[in-house]
This record gives C-alpha cells, sequence and structure tokens, in this order.
C-alpha cells in the first residue's frame, strides 16, 4: 500500500507538463478561446471590409434622421416626420403591448382549456383535447395569417357588424366602448388614497388586538400564528374597508370618475370608444390561441403531476373538492407549473416577431423597414437583438430566482 | 359474526352497463355535468354547423386537387420528376427493411405509410385538367387496371419494394448494419439526386413545396439533435472556457426569435462571409439547425441533471472514461427520460420551417401563399390554408403520437 502510494507520488513529480492533465485542460481551454476569438476576429474584419466597400459605417447617428414612414398601429403620437429612433420605440412598444394582451388571453384561454382537458365530463375533455391538438400542430405563421384573412373577409367599415350596441366590428377594424376620465376622477382618487389609508389602519388595530390578547401565547415563538391571523384580518377587514369607501367615495364625487364611451357608426366609419386594427386583433388571436394550446398542456401535466394519492388523503380527511383543489393540488401544481409557463410567455413573447404576415407594425417589422431604407443592416440588426436578448434575460433571470425562492420554501 | 352478515348484506356498488350507462357516467353523472354536456353540445352543433355550411356551400375545393403537384413539389421541373420518385425508391427500400428486420414500431409506422400509398394506389378516382379552364374534375374510373400500370406507374413501384424490402427484411436480419448506414448514407445520396450535375442540375431555388418543408426539417431534426447532445455535454463540463462559450451561446439562440436567425443567414452571412456566395437552402438549413440546437441542448440538459451521481461514478469505477461513461451509462438513461421534449422540438421546428416563406423560399407555405396571390384563384384563401394545415397536422401529429408509443415501448417512467 506505502510503496503503491509512494510510486504514485513519484510519477505526479516526474509527468512532464505536455502530459499532465491540469496542465493540459488549461492549454485545451487557451486554444479554444483562442479559436473563438479568432473566428470573431475574422467574421468582424470581413465586416468592416465589406461595410467599408459599400460606403457604410457602424455608427447609429442615423437614428436622428427623419423616418418617413407611417406605422400603422401606435401607443404613442408618431408621425412619418419622425426620427427614426422615435419610429423603432413604436416598434417596441408595439411589442410589448402585443406580447402583455397575448399572455393574458393566452393564460386565460390555456388554464380553461387545460382545466377542461381533465374534466371528468367526456365530451368536454375531449373537445379540450381536439382544441389543443388542432391548435399546436400548426404552424403559428399559418394561423396568423388564416386570421387575417378572415378578418378580412368580414364586411366594410360602412357595413360593420354591431354586436349588443356596443361593439363594431368590421374589416379593418374592431371597436370596443372605452372608459373615459371625466372632471370627477381626481376627486375619486382622493378617496382611493384615503380608502388605501383607512385600509392599512383597519390591519394594524386587528394585528394589535390580537396581540393584545394572545401576548403570553406570543411568547413561546408561535409567529406563525400570528402571521396567519394577521393576513386573516387584512383579508377579512383590509380589502371590504377599501371597497366600501371606494365605492363611497364614486357616489361622493362630484361627477362619476368614468363615463363610457361607446363607439358610434357615422356615415361610413365608426368612431368614439376604443378601436384596435385587423392586425394587432388577427395576431393577438393567432398568438394567444397557439400559446393557449401549449399552456393548456403545461397546466394539465401539472395538475397531474400532483400525485392521486394526495388527492385521495384530502379527501379521506374530509377536505371538499374546492378545498381540495384550492389548498393542497394547487399549492402543489402551481411551482411545477410556472417555469414552463413563463418559458411558453418568453415563446409568445418572440413569436411576435411574426408579425409581418398580419401587418403589424411591431419591433421586428419596423426594424426591418428601417434597415432598408437606411441600409443600415447590422446597427439595427444589432439593435433588434439586444432588445429581444434583454426582454428574454430579464425574465428568465427573474424565473431562475423565483424557482431558487420556490425551492428554498420546499426544504 | 353480526358484522359479517352485515357486509353481506349491502349491496354492491352499481356499475351501470350498456351504453346508456356509459352515457350516465360520462356526461350526465354529477348534475353539473350534464349542464355542461349541453353547453358543450350546443357549441359543437354551431362549431359543426358554421364549419360544415362553408365546406359544402361557399367553398371551392378545385384549387386543390388542380394545384396538388404545385403543393408537393413547388417549382421543381416537371420533366426532372422522376428524381424525386428515385428519392422515395430509396426511403421506401430502406423503410421496408428496417420494418422486417426491428419490427415493433417501426413496423407499426411502415405499415401505417404502406396502407396510406396503398389507398392512393387504388381508389378509383383520377384529376382530370379540363380543356377549357384551369379547373380541374375528378373522375371515376372503372378501368382500374390500366390506371394502376399507366398512369400510377411510380407509385405501383414504390408500394412494391416497399413491400419487397419488408419481406426481404424479415428473411436476413443481418442487414442491420447495412441498413443504419443506408440511412446514415441516405440524406446526402438524396440531395445529391435531387441535385443532380451537368445541364440537367436543378438549382435549390427550383425546390419547393412539401418537398422543400421536408428537406429542412429533416436536416434540421438530424443535425441538430447530436448537435444539441453535444452543446448540452459542452454547457455541463467543468472546463470552464467551454462551459461558457456554450452557454453564451444557448441563452442568445434561445433569447431572440427564430426569424431574427432565419433573417440574419439571409442578409448578414453575406456580410460577414464575403469569399462565395454560400446556397440560399443551404444557408436556411444551417440557420433553423442552429436555432433549433440550442432549445435541444436545454432539453438534453434537464435529463442529464436528472441523473443521479452515482452513475457517473459508477462509471468511473468500472475504469470508463468520459467519452465511454457518457455514451452508454449517461447518455442513454438521459435521452430516454427526455424523448417527449425532444420530440417536441421535433414538432416545433418542422412547424418552424414555414418561416424560411419569410426569407423568400418557396416552402409548402410559400406555395399556397403563391397559389393565393395567383389571379386565377382570387379568394380561395381559406381552402389554402385549411388543405396546409392539415398537411402540416397530419405530420406533427403522427410524430407525436410515435413519440408516445416509443416511450411507451421504452418503458418511460415505468423503472
Amino acid at each position: 500500500m506505502y510503496h503503491a502510494s509512494n510510486t504514485m507520488a513519484q510519477n505526479s513529480t516526474n509527468i512532464p507538463f505536455w502530459r499532465d492533465t491540469r496542465v493540459l485542460k488549461v492549454l485545451f481551454q487557451i486554444l479554444f478561446l483562442l479559436g473563438v476569438f479568432l473566428l470573431a476576429g475574422i467574421l468582424y474584419a470581413n465586416m468592416l471590409k465589406g461595410l467599408e466597400s459599400r460606403g457604410l459605417n457602424l455608427k447609429l447617428d442615423f437614428l436622428r434622421n427623419e423616418a418617413g414612414f407611417d406605422v400603422s398601429d401606435s401607443v404613442v403620437e408618431y408621425a412619418s416626420s419622425d426620427t427614426y429612433l422615435k419610429s423603432f420605440y413604436v416598434g417596441v412598444l408595439n411589442t410589448v403591448r402585443v406580447s402583455l394582451v397575448g399572455i393574458l388571453c393566452a393564460t386565460v384561454l390555456g388554464l380553461f382549456f387545460g382545466i377542461a382537458r381533465l374534466s371528468t365530463n367526456w365530451l368536454v375533455r375531449n373537445i379540450a383535447a381536439t382544441y389543443i391538438e388542432i391548435f399546436r400542430n400548426v404552424p403559428l405563421l399559418l394561423q396568423i395569417v388564416f386570421w387575417f384573412t378572415v378578418f378580412g373577409s368580414l364586411p366594410a367599415a360602412n357595413n360593420s357588424i354591431e354586436l349588443f350596441n356596443a361593439v363594431y366590428i368590421n374589416n379593418r377594424s374592431i371597436h370596443f366602448p372605452s372608459l373615459q376620465q371625466t372632471a370627477g376622477f381626481s376627486s375619486w382618487v382622493g378617496y382611493l388614497y384615503a380608502a388605501a389609508i383607512l385600509a392599512i389602519i383597519s390591519v394594524f388595530v386587528l394585528a394589535l388586538i390580537f396581540y393584545r390578547k394572545h401576548a403570553e401565547r406570543m411568547k413561546e415563538g408561535d409567529d406563525n400564528r400570528y402571521f396567519m391571523h394577521i393576513s386573516r384580518a387584512a383579508k377579512w377587514s383590509a380589502v371590504p374597508v377599501f371597497l366600501i369607501v371606494a365605492i363611497i367615495g364614486w357616489f361622493f364625487a362630484p361627477e362619476s370618475p368614468f363615463v363610457l364611451v361607446r363607439p358610434e357608426f357615422q356615415r361610413f366609419n365608426v368612431v368614439g370608444g376604443i378601436r384596435f386594427s385587423a392586425s394587432f386583433i388577427s395576431l393577438l388571436i393567432g398568438l394567444s390561441v397557439y400559446t393557449s394550446a401549449f399552456i393548456a398542456e403545461v397546466v394539465r401535466s401539472g395538475i397531474q403531476a400532483v400525485s392521486k394519492g394526495q388527492r385521495e388523503a384530502a379527501r379521506a380527511v374530509g377536505l371538499s373538492t374546492g378545498q381540495t383543489l384550492r389548498l393542497i393540488v394547487l399549492p402543489q401544481a402551481v411551482p411545477i407549473i410556472i417555469p414552463p409557463l413563463t418559458s411558453q410567455y418568453l415563446n409568445l413573447a418572440k413569436n411576435s416577431s411574426l408579425a409581418a404576415a398580419a401587418g403589424y407594425d411591431d419591433l421586428f417589422r419596423i426594424g426591418k423597414t428601417i434597415m432598408t431604407q437606411a441600409g443600415k443592416e447590422i446597427p439595427v440588426f444589432a439593435m433588434i437583438m439586444v432588445n429581444y436578448l434583454t426582454m428574454s434575460l430579464t425574465t428568465s433571470a427573474a424565473m431562475n430566482w423565483y424557482n431558487s425562492w420556490v425551492n428554498r420554501i420546499k426544504r | 359474526m353480526e358484522e359479517q352478515v352485515d357486509i353481506q348484506q349491502i349491496k354492491p356498488p352499481t356499475y351501470a352497463k350498456g351504453p346508456v350507462g356509459w352515457l350516465r357516467e360520462n356526461l350526465f353523472s354529477p348534475w353539473y355535468n350534464a349542464i355542461l354536456t349541453c353547453v358543450a353540445l350546443l357549441f359543437l352543433y354551431f362549431v359543426f354547423k358554421g364549419l360544415l355550411t362553408w365546406a359544402f356551400t361557399e367553398a371551392e375545393w378545385n384549387v386543390i386537387p388542380a394545384n396538388l403537384q404545385l403543393f408537393a413539389i413547388g417549382p421543381y421541373p416537371r420533366d426532372q420528376v422522376y428524381r424525386i420518385w428515385i428519392c422515395l425508391y430509396i426511403l421506401s427500400v430502406l423503410l421496408g427493411l428496417s420494418a422486417g428486420v426491428w419490427r415493433g414500431i417501426v413496423q407499426r409506422w411502415t405499415i401505417v405509410v404502406g396502407s396510406i400509398l396503398l389507398v392512393f394506389l387504388v381508389i378509383p378516382f383520377e384529376i382530370v385538367q379540363r380543356e377549357d379552364s384551369h379547373l380541374v374534375s375528378i373522375e371515376f374510373r372503372f378501368n382500374l387496371i390500366w390506371l394502376i400500370f399507366e398512369s400510377r406507374r411510380w407509385l405501383l413501384g414504390d408500394v412494391a419494394l416497399l413491400i419487397g424490402a419488408f419481406f426481404l427484411g424479415q428473411r436476413i436480419t443481418r442487414l442491420r448494419p447495412w441498413i443504419l448506414g443506408g440511412w446514415v448514407l441516405s440524406f446526402p445520396i438524396i440531395m445529391f439526386v435531387l441535385h443532380g450535375f451537368g445541364e440537367n442540375a436543378v438549382q435549390t431555388s427550383m425546390w419547393g413545396g412539401l418537398l422543400l418543408t421536408l428537406i429542412l426539417a429533416v436536416f434540421g431534426i438530424v443535425v441538430s439533435f447530436p448537435l444539441g447532445v453535444f452543446l448540452a455535454l459542452c454547457r455541463q463540463s467543468k472546463l470552464p472556457a467551454i462551459k461558457w462559450v456554450s452557454t453564451f451561446y444557448i441563452e442568445t439562440v434561445r433569447g431572440v426569435p427564430l426569424i431574427t436567425i432565419l433573417f440574419m443567414g439571409s442578409v448578414l452571412i453575406p456580410i460577414f462571409i464575403p469569399y462565395f456566395t454560400i446556397d440560399q437552402v443551404l444557408r436556411m438549413m444551417v440557420a433553423i439547425t442552429l436555432f433549433s440546437a440550442a432549445y435541444m441542448a436545454e432539453n438534453v440538459r434537464g435529463g442529464l441533471q436528472a441523473i443521479p451521481r452515482g452513475q457517473h461514478e459508477a462509471a468511473q469505477a468500472v475504469g470508463l472514461n468520459y467519452v465511454q461513461s457518457m455514451m452508454f451509462i449517461v447518455l442513454p438513461q438521459a435521452l430516454r427520460s427526455v424523448i417527449p421534449a425532444i420530440v417536441g422540438q421535433f414538432i416545433a421546428l418542422f412547424k418552424d420551417t414555414s418561416l424560411v416563406y419569410i426569407i423568400g423560399l418557396i416552402d409548402l407555405f410559400g406555395v399556397a401563399k403563391s397559389i393565393i396571390t395567383n389571379p386565377v384563384w382570387l379568394g380561395r384563401h381559406v381552402e389554402v390554408y385549411i388543405f396546409i394545415a392539415l398537411i402540416y397536422f397530419s405530420f406533427c401529429y403522427a410524430m407525436s403520437k410515435a413519440s408516445q408509443e416509443i416511450e411507451a415501448d421504452l418503458g418511460v417512467g415505468k423503472h
């Protein structure tokens, strides 16, 4: 034994450095990095040469030039005389808008079909399964174009379809009633502040009363109970207090804080209310229906991942179906569901780059327009990439943080 | 004793039988399910009523049979179609042999493919181009023999080869390594046959339709899988340089939409690599593959992380080196557990090939778009979209079914 270890020690001193794995590892990595940098350098040099031969550069000052093109849907004021930078900003906002609304719709639809997929009702279960299979097995691009076509086949603006005297649909847009602030809005906001303060005070008062009452038991270190009671107090006093004061404020404000503005049909067009373009709506439908099919599967597998024994045990101790779901199944299913759900949200945001198929001016489409107009492929392309990367990386960083937080609680 | 009597006196739970019992149990058992059933029936009624009314009264399906060849191969020269048949023959022989040799899932799926081909072979209808217009009519043919041996010679040959190869494979089981080699070689051979050389060469810009979609998808799937495994292993590596470079690659690619990668391949590659022009189809193949590999790597990593340390240590203890322990111990287990995710990625890749239309290739989706813009077929958007949606759906659905079968066959989750 002694002899063996002795020879090993001798060997390790005698190994020439080109056969020493420690040295080799470092050497290999250095060579690898050198290769990577060399490749990047060659590509970069090519790019510079190519740009020079075409009289271009990487400077970003062109962003201050006039854009000269119109944007169909814009959340902010935008005219074709604005700068490239402004138009790019409009594109970013449009991407964010369609992604956020899409995420909301997709979640609602996905939850609905995911739960319906697990229904005890044979018909409901199979309708949900059919929905999921159809919409996740057909390319998104095709779906978006399909919805856009369907939208385009609706009647023209002067023949708009009217629903419930409130919603107007035609081949170019859809109009919903909107809420408009009135002069009474600011005083109502005052009431809201008051409501919030009262609600917080009520929680403190209840907490104090509870603390007085159970001061002895607190000393034994039963903190958990204390927090449970505070959260219960918040639920049963703060929320009602806030709502009551807010409602009272609504009636006591000099004017109703909001008025409902209905779209109206005037001669050839629909005016008033809130307008969504056909491009936006068909992109939104495409994105949310496609993603909802995946979300439904995520929800279904998440709920099924909670073992059957948990449910049976809950039934055995006498919990109702609702209680089983709320107290036993969901708390275990949600941590399983959240990570794949976030990646679906990210997919939706990235897939919104197919907006061009429906003629919606998102980040990618506007970027492409700028590229061709200004002839600045590389800088604009870099801007597009950086935008998407920021979106994805921040979300996945938040995701990782959430994941570690959940797992910390578990153990 | 009394208790025993009591138990015997309790009636067994009533299990309703027959169709009425099934209905009661599955559709009407608690009261709210009855309401749900009614709502669902109402929903189905309206959906089907709308769909069927449209499909049988408003829709004009003539656009589909009239453009069937275009959907299949796009602008591929019509006088060179025999090359596509040659490729199909190669694949059929390989498929038949594999089915005969391996049986199991391969055999089941070969039977599915074979029956579909057989149905196309013996269906007694023929699409006939009308002389006076662009429209076609579908005519019934009594003389099936003539139909099969005359206008469907190529298909007949294909089915015959498939069946022949199947029985050959059953007889000679030692063909296995040869068949595997054949599959590996089939892709370059097919590419060569499709492209050809000399005067009759068919440039890739003439490839299109389902043919192009399948080429892009198959190449992407076949190459992105090993690449993804490689990237996943790099990301798990203990060498920081390799780990960080691959992590950077994976996260960057996963952080941007596919369309930006395709765009990069289409517009920026000529700027970065100016020495020679790379074929557009090839660039898209590479772009799709590189994109998919990053996702594949993450799927595989999920499987690798699920393998307990003990497996690595045991492999080391019996003296396997890194490559051996990965090949024989870790990867087989890791990959098996992530089959659903991997197939899901394949399906995503297949659907994603439709994006090459935006770059200007004429894949299945591109063909659909070009047919729609043809004034002859004005206003036939929805019919065309539904038809290609059906094609995409069948391929994706088949893949997901196959994945479920493979999973069941390997007994994932049972061990």
